[in-house]
């Protein structure tokens, strides 16, 4: 019971991590059916990006004042990030708008493999460490056996999603602006007749998918510590999955998707083998979209002929 | 005189506009640059990370922006004027190739074939084995990757992201049968090819009814499995480390060794390691041409026929009787017997593998060229692949730019930093991709050219 408390909580960690990167695939696919692949790239971009913050800070401000740092850090990577994903719109995907359907998924792959070597050219292969902070913990159970804690950094991961979630929410239900993305959703086309600045919405959608990635990797790399050119392949397609298994489209889908794959996976290593967690991801994938293929909460395709 | 003297005034216009449109770009990229650029992040001697101020590089890069946006804004202008654009190829170029394909199908065949030839006879014994192996024998690769692709996507119009589970399985098939049981390459290379297609009958088999991106994310999750149970079951695959020691493929039986009985001395010629690349030139070559001879043959067989059927329209299709799970998952295990076929040749050719090489970008790599070619089109997969794993091999052969911009300077890190970027602006220039024309396969008295507009794909 005690392990099993343990684990819920970790993996409402890492899956907050996937559910933010998840709304960033869900929303660009419901928007323009396109599967943006550099958006894992541009996860482990604001990860970087923080990372280099974080220690701007650190080195002028001194490291004393933690939450103040972090919540700079964080508003600094969310605008820089998007001003990234904004100009990767711009450049990539918006000349082929219209096009035929894999040529976006072509031009996102090539995106996706210039932010890896970009990055690893201007920063440098080698894993990028920062020294731990918000290391305190909380216990809950302190059992003989086993103790059950809840780290500051957890409480900070798992608060800052759900309130970024639920602003988000907001924004996308309640603005006008979200009324724009939703009918762009629906069908472009009309939308634009009916006076939508249909590239803007897009362009919006592009920045906000790309500041929660930002938010994501600062949280990543509170988590973790370490950072790596490398690193935004494999939450980036964790990420996809979790948008594709909680019905691609949709926004709580996404967001429960991701906290879905973030348990299972660790659940997985905590239970059975650590080798495998990344073969229970998929699989679960596979077994799902095969089951049901329009995810939890997606709706089911309609063929129009 | 009038419009003489209004012509300088709507060029300063036009001249404003373009420059307002360059401040823009370099303001943006300074944004961009601010964090990533600006500051380097290195470990320093006590192993801790340490900040590089590195203004002089967003300079140059906010120079370079501006200058190139500036130019292209200029061009655009002129494009808009109505005068002629810089084309790389004169009108009609490639409806001249299309109307005489068939020569020139004979003449790349002709340098193909003639290729080792023409290394050894430029660059001399010592100079050619770089030329064959690292160009010829890499590019041939990648051509039969994208020709077996090909199958699946350019003409199935089934979305392929795991492509390299294939190709992997193919390399383990021959590099474990090989050492275990002592099997020859001849043997192992039709096997290998079989049990690829096995597996891409068995993942194909449940994932066939998924439909567009959804097919593709769950092979790219099957290509991802595949890899990390190579990677953790370490008895079977020995893990990271891979397998080393792979027997190399004879000819006929004769090794290419320097021994009494290798390839050299039994020929009476002079011991050198080229035979051996000759060799694995010309078997991927002969492997290559297998691959675009069943593919022209079966698309006008009646599997073909619905192959092509299926990418244009599945609903159709199906309402007029043709299987579609059947016909798909002939597509699927077909390509991944090429596939097959590629992997254990390059396990032959390598004599070590391991999980690294093949990992996702492969797959992506390998459907970048077979749409970047324009799909369905074997000359513009092969001129894709030519040109992308060619050029980026070539990035090696780039000491001289040393000279320029001094002496730690590597061109080769920024390989694969252009090969992204060229993906990028290949797509944008062409979408269709680079021959976006093809042939019909059923026409009646007389073969025209159909715009690739025209054709629907990767509907899945």
């Amino acid at each position: 019971m005690e392990v099993f408390l343990q684990q819920l909580i970790n993996g409402l960690t890492l899956g907050s991590i996937y559910g933010l990167i998840a709304i960033g695939y869900t929303m660009v696919f419901g928007i323009i059916g396109m599967v943006n692949f550099a958006h894992g790239d541009v996860f482990m971009l604001s990860a970087f990006i923080a990372l280099i913050f974080f220690m701007l800070i650190a080195s002028w401000f001194g490291a004393g004042l933690i939450v103040l740092a972090l919540i700079f850090v964080l508003v600094l990577a969310m605008f820089f990030t998007s001003l990234w994903n904004w100009t990767i719109e711009r450049v990539a995907y918006r000349p082929l708008r219209g096009s035929f359907r894999l040529a976006p998924l072509i031009s996102a792959i090539g995106m996706s493999i210039f932010l890896t070597n970009f990055v690893q050219v201007v920063q440098g292969p080698r894993n990028k460490s920062i020294p731990p902070m918000l290391n305190k913990s909380i216990t809950l159970i302190d059992s003989a056996t086993y103790t059950v804690q809840i780290s500051y950094k957890q409480i900070v991961i798992i608060l800052t999603t759900a309130i970024l979630l639920a602003a988000f929410w907001f924004i996308v239900q309640k603005t006008s602006l979200g009324r724009a993305q939703r009918a762009c959703e629906q069908d472009r086309k009309m939308a634009g007749l009916l006076g939508i600045d249909v590239d803007r919405t897009i362009s919006i959608t592009f920045v906000m998918g790309a500041a929660l990635a930002a938010v994501a990797g600062v949280m990543y790399l509170v988590l973790y510590g370490v950072v790596n050119f490398a690193d935004g392949f494999t939450p980036g397609v964790k990420a996809f999955t979790a948008a594709v298994l909680g019905g691609i489209g949709s926004l709580p889908g996404a967001v429960i998707g991701g906290l879905l794959i973030g348990l299972i996976e660790v659940f997985w290593s905590a239970y059975f083998t650590i080798d495998y967690k990344d073969v229970a991801a998929f699989c679960i994938l596979a077994v799902v979209l095969v089951f049901m293929p329009s995810g939890i909460l997606g709706r089911p395709e309609v063929e129009k002929v | 005189m009038a419009p003489v003297t209004q012509l300088p005034a709507a060029r300063q216009l036009d001249m404003m506009k373009a420059l307002k449109e360059a401040a823009f770009a370099a303001v943006v990229t300074f944004g961009l640059c601010i964090p990533i650029i600006a500051w380097g992040t290195r470990q320093n001697l006590d192993n801790v990370l340490v900040l590089d101020p590195r203004w002089d590089a967003v300079a140059w890069a906010v120079a370079i922006i501006f200058v190139g946006r500036f130019l292209m804004a200029l061009r655009q202008q002129k494009r808009g004027e109505g005068k002629s654009v810089v084309r790389l190829l004169p009108h009609g170029t490639i409806g001249f190739f299309q109307r005489h394909s068939r020569l020139f199908s004979l003449a790349g065949l002709g340098f193909l074939v003639t290729f080792p030839i023409i290394a050894i006879t430029l660059a001399g014994w010592g100079g050619a084995l770089k030329w064959i192996d690292n160009f010829g024998v890499q590019i041939l690769i990648y051509v039969m990757l994208g020709w077996g692709l090909n199958i699946v996507v350019g003409l199935a119009g089934l979305l392929d992201l795991g492509y390299v589970a294939f190709y992997a399985v193919g390399a383990y098939s021959y590099a474990l049968l090989a050492k275990n049981f002592g099997l020859s390459f001849w043997i192992l290379l039709p096997m290998s090819g079989i049990l690829a297609a096995f597996w891409g009958m068995l993942l194909g088999f449940p994932v066939l009814r998924l439909r567009g991106d959804y097919l593709a994310i769950v092979t790219l999750a099957f290509g991802e499995i595949i890899r990390l149970i190579l990677i953790n079951w370490v008895e079977f695959s020995n893990g990271y480390a891979g397998i080393s020691g792979i027997p190399r493929p004879t000819f006929f039986g004769i090794p290419f060794t320097a021994a009494d009985d290798g390839f050299a001395a039994v020929f009476g010629l002079e011991f050198s390691p080229l035979y051996r690349t000759i060799f694995l030139y010309y078997v991927i070559l002969g492997l290559a041409l297998l691959t675009a001879f069943v593919t022209l043959r079966l698309r006008r067989l009646p599997v073909g026929r619905a192959w092509e059927a299926l990418r244009e329209d599945e609903i159709a299709c199906r309402s007029l009787g043709i299987n579609t799970t059947n016909t798909k998952l002939t597509a699927f295990s077909l390509g991944a017997m090429f596939g097959g076929f590629a992997g254990s040749f390059f396990a032959a050719r390598q004599g070590f593998i391991s999980p690294e090489s093949f990992v996702f970008m492969e797959s992506a790599i390998i459907l970048a060229i077979v749409v970047l070619g324009g799909m369905g089109s074997l000359w513009g997969v092969a001129i894709a692949a030519s040109v992308m794993i060619g050029g980026t091999e070539l990035l090696r052969e780039l000491d001289w730019l040393k000279q320029i911009f001094g002496p730690d300077f590597d061109p080769t890190k920024y390989r694969m930093l252009i090969f992204g970027f060229a993906m990028v602006v290949i797509m944008i220039w062409k979408p269709r991709g680079l021959i976006s024309t093809r042939e019909p396969t059923a026409f009646l008295k007389e073969k025209k050219a159909i715009s690739a507009d025209m054709v629907q794909e990767g509907h899945g």
